[in-house]
């Protein structure tokens, strides 16, 4: 179930955040300078971490998606569907690891490093 | 023995052998606290906690318990049990937060540190302490037409089938519509009206079934927004089964068959 409830949430999240990126990104349209300051805004290491956060839940409703895709068309997936979560959560981890060190540097090194 | 049996009103499991019986108290005895939801609208329309503390055997269930609190701590205390062995299904409840048959769960499994919480099954009216109403969970049931429809002429023996076309339906038999599947499901628990697994499973016992012949109407009914497409794979029913029935891979089966049949 909680892979269940996790599915959920990240789904919920992503959409949010698409929702208020369109939102910000027709902002171009309407004015510039206001679309440059917003932008900008994001430029701090809350929202360093707010992506971080964001591109986990990307990463896990992505994986998960396409294991919710093998239980319902693959003729084992019903069987062997932990051994998949546990797959979703190795992957997960394998993925984040190496973007966290990157992403974390660079938001970091911007903010102290005053760029 | 059937002597010392016949004068203790107790049933057999409460019944210290003496020592030269194979007795000696090696079944080991602790102090379990069944932690229960009670509810009885007579009195108040508010659920609440109750312990009851009491010892029991390693070989006493959850059942026991509940029987040694109706017997001697509390008669109105009341649930739903029949068979006690696990093939009736009356007596599914929800344990240590996990739906499971009262009668099938040892006290020793459980972690009795701590109070064993028991309450009714969640999704359908609860109308007194663990008994529910299963209506509207029966009412899932007859709706899929639980029975063989064969327009055939009747034949004088039995209708032949083949052990590969039997092993087909095989898992979806077990069922004893005990509800700790349909219960356990959230999308139940926040829409009554889903069909809910275990009326998917016996449909699923039919529609497997090479002697029957209502297949497409048991599939008709069940693609519906209220049918399987509502099954959102948590796989809670597949872990509440008391029979082990693969029941999250019958309702996929089901839908499979459902998009077969409409390409
Ligand atoms: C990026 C934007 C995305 C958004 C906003 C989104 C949102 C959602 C939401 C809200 C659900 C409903 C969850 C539920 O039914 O419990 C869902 C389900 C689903 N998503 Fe996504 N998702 C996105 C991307 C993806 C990707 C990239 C995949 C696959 C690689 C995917 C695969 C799925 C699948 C298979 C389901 C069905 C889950 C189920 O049956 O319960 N999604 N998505
Ligand atoms: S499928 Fe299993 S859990 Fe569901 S009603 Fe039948 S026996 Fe009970
Ligand atoms: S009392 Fe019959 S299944 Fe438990």
């Amino acid at each position: 179930m909680w892979s269940w409830v996790g599915h959920r949430i990240t789904g919920v999240v992503i959409f949010i955040f698409l929702l208020v990126h369109v939102l910000d990104t027709s902002l171009v349209r309407v004015s510039p300078e206001a679309y440059t300051a917003v932008i900008g805004a994001y430029k701090n290491p809350i929202m360093g971490l707010g992506e971080a956060a964001l591109v986990a839940a990307i990463v896990f409703h992505a994986f998960n998606g396409l294991r919710i895709i093998a239980i319902d068309f693959w003729k084992k997936g019903p069987k062997y569907q932990r051994q998949m979560l546990w797959g979703v959560l190795a992957l997960w981890a394998v993925t984040m690891i190496p973007f966290l060190i990157r992403h974390l540097t660079i938001v970091f090194s911007n903010f102290f490093g005053g760029n | 023995m059937s002597a010392v049996e016949a004068e203790l009103p107790e049933p057999a499991s409460k019944i210290e052998l003496p020592v030269h019986l194979g007795g000696g108290g090696e079944i080991p005895t602790f102090d379990v606290t069944l932690r229960v939801r009670r509810y009885d609208p007579e009195f108040s329309e508010e659920s609440k906690w109750e312990d009851f503390t009491m010892t029991m055997y390693g070989t006493d269930r959850v059942l026991d318990a509940l029987h040694k609190v109706k017997w001697e701590q509390d008669g109105s205390l009341s649930f739903r049990r029949s068979c006690a062995h696990g093939v009736c299904g009356s007596d599914a409840m929800r344990i240590n937060g996990r739906n499971r048959l009262a009668c099938k769960t040892l006290l020793k499994d459980l972690d009795t540190s701590k109070p064993i919480t028991v309450e009714p099954i969640k999704g359908l009216p609860v109308e007194k302490d663990l008994i529910v109403d299963m209506e509207p969970f029966f009412q899932s049931f007859r709706e899929v037409m639980p029975f063989l429809v064969n327009r055939d002429h009747a034949p004088t023996k039995e209708r032949l089938q083949s052990a590969e076309e039997r092993a087909r339906f095989d898992d979806t038999t077990k069922c004893i519509l005990c509800a700790a599947c349909t219960s356990s499901c959230p999308v139940f628990w926040t829409d009554g009206q889903y069909f809910g697994p275990a009326a998917i499973v016996n449909a699923h016992r039919f529609i497997f079934d090479s002697r029957d012949d209502a297949g497409d109407m048991r599939l008709e009914i069940l693609n519906d927004k209220e049918g399987v497409w509502r099954c959102r794979t948590t796989f809670n029913c597949t872990e509440a089964c008391p029979r082990g029935i693969q029941v999250t891979q019958a309702i996929a089966e089901v839908k499979q068959a459902i998009l077969a049949r409409q390409i």
